[in-house]
């Protein structure tokens, strides 16, 4: 039974366990924003800024990048967390299918991602950046598919993990590397040419470009460095290789 | 016509058989008692009779569905309520609730009604908006089990439902327990190695090493064992003694509080109770019966004592 009613709750509930949790919210807003103040300025000083983009305005993508990342990846947890607290089964003896169950965590994680990222790009004006509403439409759009390719992709690992201690051991594993190796804080072109190559089965690296190709648009060394197309193909395989991937493991496990 | 029938299940894990033959099967409407210890594969035939475990060979049917076969068919006709807590602490009463008859697909205006109806039922009305982490372990156990009945399935399964509660919190979840049964109708299976719980069951089936052992009444399961055991004090007990001996044929044993015996031939003690006053000449002091328990049933079978009540409570509710 494929039923909408089932998916409608289990985001739902989602959404209630979020915003009901004030200290992950504050840690989810505040995350960002260190990175870009803190970090963001004192790397300005470092780096040769010659190109009219200022280092902190070179971040921003990178850093709507690692919100959604940070966000997505860890919203799978509550897969983990609701195995170790018994809830799955409540879902699992259910009539409900296994598929809307993955349907449900799978949309509640891309939401609760793509809102988080859709408030940071208010920082914008404040980093000299202009977002038109068409920008900002655009970016909607691309946040969706890079945080879905994602929390797929989260939901893939999380389903084979049975503690929260395991949990977060892999996904800080996982999730490091995949941010410093996305062009979030330098290009990725400036990598040597192993760690390149990583960069190139990375949806985030991908994520990050198209994001770049809207919110510094121009030439310039600090900008996208692939097509967009190219962006949004890769992601939009990725994101269905790995939602087909994980309802098919979660449809096995009993 | 039995509502689950459960016929030559085995199950193994690494090797080593959880259940090993099972066979059984419940009538419409009994509340059915799973007795036995700890690892004797109750929780292995509960999980497969819930599809959530799949057998290596043997059938399991439930309200006519086939477990194996038609897994989602057998989920809609029953509720549950497993050994660990289910519920999501960080959503209220309510909300737990309201998350259970979508996932049922249940109707939103006959659902409205119908969780109220249950809060009620379990005393838990005035608690509704609360947070479920605010909630003490028997407030947690009454509200699983009102939601486990929320889509008036056909059999609510209950797996070790008083595990870990202190003995007052636990007849209290019995009371609810029965009364919504009576309310409902449904049939209730439960497993449990406590021997006051098993006593409250229509039927039980007494299962040790994945094998059902001995199965019917409890009144009849305990009378296949011995009679009842009566405990007098006279003030003579030898003349007692002897006069018990040659009246019924009967020799009983002394002890410190006077002298013992069962009573033979499947006689009920308030039968033989007056009889035996009418016999006797010397003047009774003291008169006190004991009927064979469960556990006499289980030692009889098994040459063992069931850990009775003494297992490690298990932390619920974290």
């Amino acid at each position: 039974m494929f039923s909408y009613k089932a998916i409608y709750v289990i985001v739902l509930r989602e959404f209630k366990r979020f915003f009901r949790q004030k200290g992950r919210l504050i840690v989810t807003m505040a995350r960002p924003l260190i990175w870009l103040f803190i970090v963001g300025s004192g790397f300005t000083k470092l780096i040769d800024t010659s190109s009219d983009v200022h280092y902190m305005q070179f971040i921003l993508p990178g850093i709507v990048g690692m919100t959604l990342l940070f966000s997505s990846m860890f919203s799978t947890i509550s897969v983990v967390w609701d195995r170790e607290f018994g809830f799955l089964r409540e879902m699992l003896v259910s009539p409900v299918s296994r598929v809307a169950i993955v349907a449900g965590k799978l949309i509640s994680g891309t939401a609760l991602s793509v809102f988080q990222g859709a408030a940071l790009l208010f920082v914008a004006p404040f980093l000299g950046l202009t977002i038109g509403p068409l920008d900002f439409l655009a970016m909607v759009l691309l946040m969706t598919l890079l945080a879905l390719s994602i929390t797929a992709f989260g939901l893939f690992v999380a389903s084979f993990l049975t503690s929260l201690e395991g949990f977060n051991v892999i996904m800080n594993f996982i999730v490091l590397p995949m941010f410093f190796l996305s062009g979030s804080l330098y290009p990725v072109d400036s990598l040597p040419a192993p760690l390149k190559a990583v960069s190139f089965i990375n949806p985030l690296s991908f994520g990050v470009d198209s994001f770049k190709h809207i919110l510094l648009p121009g030439p310039g060394r600090l900008s996208a460095e692939f097509p967009l197309f190219v962006d949004v193909m890769f992601i939009t395989v990725f994101s269905i290789a790995f939602t087909i991937l994980s309802a098919y493991v979660f449809e096995r496990k009993k | 016509m039995p509502i689950i029938e459960v016929n030559g299940l085995v199950k193994n894990y690494n090797g080593t058989p959880a259940a090993a033959g099972v066979t059984f099967h419940v009538n419409d409407g009994e509340v059915f008692g799973f007795l036995g210890p700890n690892g004797a594969g109750k929780t292995t035939t509960i999980n497969i009779l819930c599809t959530l475990l799949n057998s290596d060979s043997g059938t399991a049917v439930v309200n006519g569905f086939d477990c194996r076969r038609e897994p989602h068919k057998v989920r809609s006709s029953i509720g549950l309520v497993f050994q660990e807590m289910t519920l999501d602490n960080e959503l209220t009463a309510y909300e737990n609730l309201k998350f259970h008859c979508y996932l049922y697909n249940m109707e939103k205006r006959h659902s409205e009604k119908k969780i109220e109806e249950m809060l009620e039922i379990v005393g838990l009305s005035d608690r509704k908006k609360d947070l479920v982490k605010n909630f003490s372990g028997g407030m947690k156990r009454r509200l699983e089990i009102a939601r486990g009945l929320l889509h008036t399935p056909k059999v609510l399964f209950l797996d070790e439902p008083t595990l870990g509660l202190d003995p007052q919190t636990r007849s209290h979840v019995w009371e609810h327990i029965l009364r919504l049964k009576g309310r409902i109708g449904n049939t209730v299976f439960l497993t449990t190695h406590y021997m006051e719980e098993a006593e409250v069951c229509d039927r039980i089936a007494i299962i040790d090493r994945g094998r059902v052992i001995a199965c019917g009444a409890p009144a009849e399961l305990k009378a296949s064992v011995r009679g009842d055991i009566v405990r007098i004090k006279t003030s003579d007990d030898e003349a007692a003694s002897l006069e018990i001996e040659k009246g019924f044929g009967i020799s009983p044993v002394k002890t410190e509080q006077g002298i013992s015996f069962t009573i033979e031939g499947g006689e009920p003690a308030e039968r033989f109770i007056p009889r035996l006053f009418g016999r006797l000449t010397v003047g009774v002091v003291s008169v006190d019966v004991r009927k064979p328990s469960l556990e006499d049933v289980f030692i009889k079978l098994t040459g063992r004592e069931i850990r009775d009540g003494s297992a490690q409570p298990q932390p619920r509710g974290r």
